[in-house]
């Protein structure tokens, strides 16, 4: 079975906000709301800085909280490809969810519904790339499938150092940035 | 879940006959993309992007007759299939609720925004009037064009057809035009746009405060990016801590202003330690000894003081350069309007890369090359007795194209002769040009002043009539024929219709013709028809161009290693090291660095620069565009900001050295700025009340750039010369 997961290239992100702008065009998600995200942390002192710019959205843990806390169902993992997502339809917007999750990915869409990241799946089950990574322009980011081996994703994990987002949280997040 | 279920739906449908209709014209890549309809419920409409002005061609889908999203197109050159951020929410424009909907008149004093709507028939007939009036009384150079970008094709043909040379674009004196003149001073030709810099192969990419990255020219950064991935040598001078900064090898932190100082050390180095191309320079240079005396004094010691990088680290940076040459890339820059000798450090930059032995060489300059397709038969324009306004006497001798500031000078003060109407396209002269006090005054001496815009923009509010053009997505527009590495043919196509009475600039410019009497120029029925023609001409036509996009023609030979003739239009014939047009005319004939004034004790130098997400002053009430980025920030450096009591996310507001207030602008408080100027992204701080959602958000830079310092080899008006305080608690 697969499992989806992303690999994203920090030293190729510009934090240009392409990702961002295209999950809002592709997914229509609402004025004042993003899936993803874009963050940059600033380290040192002029002139020995360091930037990490990272782009961010739902995890799509292995071991998601915003799941197990959800009192309907609605919140579940889809198969194949072990995604995350929100049945809209089952979802009554009671925000457990959103506390449950380490990583803020998640909001109420203004129809009620707890909204967030699905990997583009509607786009993936086609055969094409989520929006996000299809469109960067730098080429920063890679999805796949992280159970097969062979994978582009587990070369550049096996090539590169990486990290996660918040490990300490448990969750075991899918998304892995390299250095 | 019923979203899902929707796109699963169209997933379905989408392969059908349609997909192999437009598969049919183009590479196998463009039908594998998917979402090509059969039932009629999506179709991807190939067009060319024109938020910013780089040209990216695009495919843009509608779903369910609605524009729904923009796509790179998988075959162009430029955007390798994949948009930057702005072109991705190009959806925006079409949807931007600030929108202009029809002619507007103006009913009150010019500038008071007070409207009414009008007919085009009207709007155009009162134009066309004056323009008439203004011909009989002034003669007919007395009208103005500014225009930027391609859909000022029309216009422009319009405009001279009536008989005015008088045609200008900000983005020479206020942006690029001091690199051209550098470049041509030197190798007897610009740099262009897209530039002809080759840093997909360059091994050492040097940066003098151009930030690629936050500049989002598409093909550049992906190149930058391809450069980072593939390890070559970067090296930024910027006083900013930019994201290409980040990339870098090396960051120098030069001081605000002193970037000569570090060109001319750097060449210093390259001189005394016999590192430069000898077999380059003694081929193809002119005046090496008397250039290499000149540079003597210039040591990494002597640029110490000025710059503040350490000389060991120059010698460090210039061997590195030298190591890789000839393919070091010491990139041109595009807004070089700094500090007014702007020109003359386009020529330091010029020469850098001579020594480099770069210019037409694998990974640094190559030549580029564009289709061969015929202007359309036009009648000729009638000569104008007077010239041109802009440049009386050739005061600025090395301008090589018109200088807005020129007109707006003329315009103000009636010499050489009168300029008694403006035609503003496309340009938001309020955030364009600077000192907006000069623009002002020269509109008070005007009696025409029209705005064709598709916001209703700062300079709009000053119009008599403003006449709302249909945006990228709903019109025709000029061919691009590009000027490239690889050269290619391309068309601009409507997608959806206006959703309002806005027009298309090319059927605007002839309705404009038709009422002036000017029929002869304009002896095509529509626009179909002229591209059609022109594209015949070059052994192509609009069906297949419609259906394709755009066309690649037959690669040239980029360097001059492939058989490119080493063959320079200056005077000499040969890279000039030694500018004997300079000395001539007065001027340096080597770059000689002065350091800028320095601001009133306490203030800060404003500089400014763009955000990815942004173009210009044009995008700021673009939905999309306007929720990934709604207000821009002041930049401080973070000692600064302790000693002030200045924390991120505070307001201030910035009063210049001639006591203007800006608009409310949040800090970002940062090591990753040197402290003695401050830095913000261009564009904000909208102050027309048409542009309701940008309105008041942020500051602008422009309207706090009251002082300019005119480049005196061709005009460009340096902005980096103003200086700042901040006033907390706003």
């Amino acid at each position: 079975m697969a499992r989806f997961g992303m690999v994203i290239d920090t030293r190729q992100c510009v934090g240009c906000m392409d990702c961002v702008v295209a999950c809002k065009v592709e997914n229509d998600v609402p004025d004042g709301f993003c899936r993803d995200w874009i963050n940059q942390r600033l380290e040192g002192t002029m002139p020995d800085l360091r930037l990490t710019i990272t782009s961010e959205r739902c995890n799509h843990c292995d071991r998601p909280p915003c799941v197990s806390c959800c009192p309907t169902g609605a919140s579940h993992v889809h198969e194949p490809g072990k995604v995350v997502l929100v049945d809209h339809g089952k979802c009554i917007g009671c925000k457990a969810c959103l506390a449950s999750c380490p990583y803020g990915a998640r909001f109420i869409h203004p129809e009620g519904y707890a909204d967030k990241c699905t990997f583009c799946i509607h786009r993936v089950e086609k055969g094409e790339l989520p929006a996000c990574v299809a469109v960067c322009p730098t080429h920063a980011m890679h999805f796949g499938d992280l159970d097969d081996p062979g994978s582009g994703l587990n070369r550049l994990l096996a090539s590169r150092r990486h990290f996660v987002l918040k490990p300490d949280a448990g969750t075991q997040p899918r998304i892995f940035y390299l250095e | 879940m019923n979203r899902i279920s929707r796109r699963r739906f169209l997933k379905i449908a989408g392969f059908g006959a349609g997909a192999a209709a437009i598969a049919a014209g183009t590479s196998g890549r463009l039908g594998a993309m998917g979402r090509q309809p059969a039932a009629g419920e999506t179709r991807v409409v190939p067009t060319y992007c024109d938020i910013c002005f780089w040209k990216c061609n695009a495919l843009a889908h509608v779903r369910d007759g609605r524009l729904w999203k923009i796509t790179g197109h998988p075959d162009d050159p430029l955007s390798r299939g994949r948009l930057c951020p702005r072109g991705t929410g190009g959806v925006g424009a079409h949807f931007d609720p600030d929108r202009l909907r029809a002619p507007l008149m103006r009913r009150k004093a010019r500038g008071g925004e007070e409207w009414v709507e009008v007919t085009w028939d009207e709007a155009l007939g009162f134009v066309a009037e004056r323009m008439q009036q203004i011909k009989a009384e002034h003669g007919p150079e007395a009208m103005a064009l500014f225009s930027h970008g391609i859909g000022g094709t029309f216009l422009k043909h319009t405009l001279k057809a009536y008989g005015s040379p008088n045609i200008a674009a900000p983005s020479f004196a206020q942006c690029r035009g001091p690199r051209d003149v550098g470049f041509e001073l030197t190798f007897g030709e610009g740099v262009g746009s897209p530039e002809r810099t080759d840093i997909a192969n360059a091994r050492c990419l040097v940066l003098i405060g151009s930030h690629l990255g936050e500049n989002m020219h598409n093909t550049q950064v992906q190149e930058f990016a391809d450069a980072v991935a593939t390890g070559a040598a970067i090296i930024v001078a910027d006083p900013r801590f930019s994201i290409a900064a980040s990339k870098a090898r090396h960051y120098l932190p030069v001081k605000a202003g002193s970037d000569l100082a570090l060109l001319l050390a750097w060449m210093n180095v390259l001189v005394t330690e016999g590192l430069y191309d000898r077999d380059y320079v003694e081929k193809h240079g002119f005046g090496f000894d008397h250039f290499s005396a000149e540079i003597a004094s210039r040591t990494p010691e002597w640029a110490y003081p000025e710059t503040g990088i350490a000389p060991e680290t120059i010698r460090e940076t210039a061997r590195l350069m030298a190591r890789h040459r000839p393919a070091t890339l010491v990139h041109p820059g595009r807004r070089t309007t700094w500090y007014g000798d702007d020109a003359q450090r386009g020529r330091a930059i010029a020469l850098l890369n001579a020594l480099l032995g770069s210019w037409g060489r694998k990974g640094g300059f190559y030549y580029p090359s564009s289709m061969d397709v015929p202007d359309y038969p036009y009648p000729p324009y009638p000569a104008s007795a007077r010239g041109k306004v802009d440049n009386p006497g050739q005061r600025f001798p090395f301008a090589s194209e018109a200088i807005t500031t020129g007109i707006r000078e003329a315009t103000r003060t009636g010499e050489p002769y009168p300029v008694k109407g403006w035609m503003v396209y496309a340009t938001n002269l309020i955030h364009a040009l600077p000192n907006e006090a000069e623009t002002l005054r020269a509109i008070e001496r005007l009696d025409l002043m029209v705005v064709v815009d598709v916001i209703p923009s700062e300079i709009a509010g000053w119009a008599d009539v403003v006449l709302p053009e249909a945006t990228y997505l709903e019109r025709y527009d000029e061919i691009n024929v590009e000027l490239f590495r690889e050269p290619f043919v391309a068309l601009r196509q409507p997608v959806v219709p206006p959703p309002h009475d806005q027009k298309p600039n090319w059927w605007i410019a002839r309705e404009l013709a038709f009422k002036l009497g000017l029929d002869a120029y304009y002896p095509w029925t529509d626009i179909e028809e002229y591209l059609d023609h022109r594209l015949k001409g070059a052994g192509l036509g609009l069906a297949e161009l419609k259906q394709r996009g755009l066309v690649r023609g037959p690669p040239a030979p980029l360097y001059f290693e492939d058989g490119v003739p080493a063959e320079f239009a200056t005077p000499s014939g040969k890279i000039e090291f030694y500018s004997t047009q300079l000395a001539a005319a007065g001027f340096d004939p080597v770059p000689r660095y002065k350091a800028p004034e320095p601001g009133p004790p306490g203030s800060f130098r404003l500089l400014f620069g763009r955000a990815p997400v942004h173009s210009f002053s044009r995008t700021q009430t673009n939905p999309i565009l306007r929720d990934a980025m709604d207000e821009n920030e002041l930049w401080l450096n973070a000692s600064v900001g302790a000693r002030l009591g200045l924390a991120s996310g505070e307001y201030v507001r910035l009063r210049n050295q001639d006591g203007v207030l800006s608009n409310r602008i949040r800090l970002r408080v940062t090591e990753a700025i040197r402290p003695e100027c401050v830095y913000m992204v261009h564009g904000f701080g909208h102050t027309a009340r048409g542009l309701r959602s940008a309105y008041g958000r942020g500051a602008s830079d422009a309207q706090l750039i009251t002082r300019y310092a005119t480049d005196p080899l061709m005009g460009g008006t340096g902005a980096n010369v103003n200086f700042v305080t901040l006033e907390p608690g706003a």
